[in-house]
């Protein structure tokens, strides 16, 4: 990279701070350096783009190092920001190409459509994303950023911040969908000279990556809405808890921390006013229990992540017993445009007790694997056959698979559903934290029951008996079933045994493991019963075992 | 907690304990920089031996039980140390409908290796992460850092018996 042109460094020098602010460049191509475009050399692609517009002598272009453009499946990807020209599947030789189209751009250009995979889309917490370098602060604040903070520290009140919150009608994006505004006014009530803001990054549900994608394009909004947070629950110090699976999102959340720092959007004296709140990041190490939030807490504090019984529920007594707020990248990412954009705009998106938006993350059988947001109420055939571009190879739709571990399977016949929390749960399954697994006829669904018990057998803490013992239990069945070796009474036992598991358990993992179950059993009983009485797995993924033969 | 009057030397004089010690030190030599401090101690020496353990323990006033207790419970720490490369295979949900479950057969038909083992000559650790996050890549590996998506079986043996 030393090697590079001095033309060459001059262009990506356009590409950060200075230029920002006096005025765009004739043309911009904005070149996606999120993790899964970055896994396909996408860093090489910026370069290279830069010093072939300094080698074709454009000195009014931009390349733009941004964060995720939101269809993952076909990166790297660069879009030209003044035509909405999406280039997919770049590869070093299109570089010439692309400067090609550069040139041509005129001011009197208009954004064309770009498909439904982005027209159907309301951008909220992803509003940035794919627009702002995730490493510049200037370009955040260039794009509105901080302005809610300034409001905030200089003409709200923290109980104002609360109420705005609560009318928008904002829920924990988590999964579980608790109202953030009544969390905030319970930790701001709360008794306590010291309290704490954690953000939840600990996102260790399988198939999903909404909260790596926010905080890999996006990390300063992340540290506004918490830092806005602080402001309302009077907290002077914050912890992002960040999977260590996740080093580029770590990394650039670190940066963006020293950025806010320098700059005194984070510290002691926050914006010249007398309020002060700083963030520090810690690692998960790979524990799928850690993301519920007593567990969250004793990892913080260094120890075993282990649930506890609530209450007290942390808003009350968390983090070193002193109240604490915890909440989910992508509710911390919708805060700052809420306030900019006040609480009946958001309230006035979404569907009943749902409001706003949601970020999913598609992926499995499903053409445009990649992440999206969408309002709250949208059907599920709209965003799997719409904006998903529906399955792979038009193979039929079978199913999918949302809320990770302790969510559920949706057949097909529920395509025509709303997405909301409510609705979720109406059919067997959940929220969770935005994960949509697509399947067609090549998933075997007892295999997939038996792939989430796998899970949760692996990941239970061991805490409690339960979810130790009785997953493990699950799964023994569930193993039967698929090579064939159950009977009927071995079907009864596992609903049995799902049943009390969900009621005894001591924490969401355990409580949520039986669900891929019941979803499964719900609608797809008949596949049980095929690898059960007729012996033959119906997808053709399981190996059924010969029959025993009786001497 | 015990008062520590003098903080331990380090097990060797190796330079790698030094950032070890300065990610305990800046967070206040604490029993709540435990996770970090292995963090620490693993990203340099590649996994934690009980040297690492107990230097960790003692620095920080947490007992060496615990510090065995964490290190065990996460399992993104590793005691023992792992090949020369490393293959880590995703398991997540996307991946495994897309066939994680033939690349992890084919490794082992080929390599004669399972997850979380090292082949015989000490080449190549296989390993599976519960989900990387790159599900629009799945089946993704990561190869030595290198994220791979659309890993097809043959190409990936291929590559990691020529390393």
């Amino acid at each position: 990279m030393s090697e590079m042109p001095a033309a060459a460094r001059a262009v990506r020098r356009r590409a950060t701070t200075e230029e920002v602010h006096e005025g765009p460049a004739r043309a911009t191509a904005y070149v996606c350096e999120a993790a899964s475009c970055m896994s396909a050399q996408a860093h090489d692609i910026t370069l290279r783009l830069g010093e072939s517009a300094a080698r074709a002598g454009l000195s009014d272009v931009m390349v733009k190092r941004v964060g995720c453009l939101g269809l993952c499946a076909a990166g790297p990807l660069v879009e030209i920001a003044e035509t909405g020209r999406l280039f997919d599947h770049v590869r070093p030789d299109d570089v010439e190409g692309i400067v090609g189209a550069l040139r041509k751009v005129k001011p009197t250009d208009t954004r064309a459509s770009q498909g439904p995979f982005f027209e159907k889309q309301v951008r909220v917490a992803t509003e940035n994303m794919g627009r702002v370098d995730p490493e510049s602060l200037d370009d955040y604040v260039a794009h509105g950023g901080y302005e809610a903070l300034r409001t905030v520290l200089s003409e709200m009140t923290s109980a104002e911040v609360r109420d705005q919150i609560t009318q928008s009608g904002l829920r924990g994006r988590g999964g579980a969908g608790f109202p953030t505004g009544l969390k905030w006014t319970t930790v701001a009530k709360a008794q306590g000279s010291q309290k704490y803001v954690i953000c939840n990054a600990d996102e260790g549900d399988p198939g999903a990556f909404m909260d790596r994608s926010v905080l890999e394009s996006d990390p300063y909004r992340v540290l506004e809405g918490m830092t806005i947070a602080a402001f309302a629950v009077h907290a002077t110090e914050g912890y992002v808890y960040c999977r260590a699976e996740y080093p580029l999102a770590v990394a650039r959340l670190r940066n963006a921390i020293r950025m806010a720092q320098r700059a005194g959007w984070l510290g002691t004296g926050i914006a010249d006013t007398s309020f002060s709140f700083d963030v520090q990041v810690r690692l998960g190490a790979g524990a799928f229990v850690c993301g519920e939030e007593t567990a969250l807490i004793a990892s913080v504090e260094g120890r075993r992540g282990t649930p506890r019984p609530r209450p007290p529920y942390p808003a009350m007594q968390g983090l070193w017993d002193c109240p604490t707020l915890i909440n989910n990248v992508e509710t911390f990412a919708n805060v700052p445009t809420i306030l900019r954009k006040g609480a009946e705009w958001y309230a006035g998106i979404g569907l009943g007790k749902s409001k706003g938006t949601k970020v999913f993350a598609l992926a499995g059988r499903i053409v445009n694997t990649g992440l999206v947001e969408v309002p709250m109420g949208m059907t599920l055939r709209e965003v799997v056959y719409d904006i998903g571009g529906g399955i792979i190879d038009g193979r039929p739709f079978k199913a999918v698979q949302t809320g990770g571990p302790s969510g559920g399977c949706i057949p097909a016949e529920h395509l025509d559903m709303p997405l909301s929390y409510e609705s979720l749960i109406e059919v067997g399954s959940f929220m969770g934290s935005g994960g949509l697994i697509v399947m067609d006829d090549t998933s075997c669904m007892v295999d997939v029951a038996k792939y989430f018990q796998d899970f949760c057998r692996d990941e239970s803490c061991g805490k409690c008996v339960p979810c130790r013992v009785g997953t493990t239990q699950l799964w023994m069945i569930l193993d039967q079933i698929t090579r064939g070796r159950a009977t009927l009474d071995d079907l009864a036992q596992l609903e049995r045994l799902a049943r009390m598991i969900q009621r005894m358990s001591l924490c969401g993992l355990g409580q949520g493991a039986p669900n891929p179950i019941f979803s499964t059993l719900r609608y797809f009983r008949d596949e049980y019963l095929a690898h059960i009485v007729d012996r033959v797995c119906p997808a053709g993924v399981c190996t059924i075992e010969p029959a025993e033969v009786m001497a | 907690m015990p008062v520590l009057y003098h903080k331990p030397p380090p097990p060797s004089d190796d330079k790698r304990w030094k950032i070890v010690e300065t990610r305990m030190r800046r967070l206040g030599d604490r029993p709540p920089a435990l996770i970090e401090a292995l963090h620490a101690a693993q990203e340099a020496f590649g996994y934690l031996d009980t040297d690492a353990l107990n230097y960790v323990g003692d620095t920080l006033g947490v007992p060496h039980s615990r510090v065995y207790g964490v290190a065990t419970f996460y399992s993104f720490f590793t005691l023992k140390p792992s090949g020369e490369h490393t293959c880590v295979v995703c398991t997540g949900t996307a991946c495994y409908i897309n066939g994680a479950k033939d690349i992890l057969a084919g490794l082992d038909r080929a390599l004669h290796v399972k997850p979380k083992e090292t082949t015989a000559d000490g080449k190549i650790s296989v390993l599976t992460a519960r989900c990387l996050g790159a599900c629009s890549l799945a089946p993704a590996v990561i190869v030595d850092g290198d994220v791979k998506g659309k890993v097809n079986v043959g190409d990936l043996v291929a590559q990691l018996e020529a390393m």
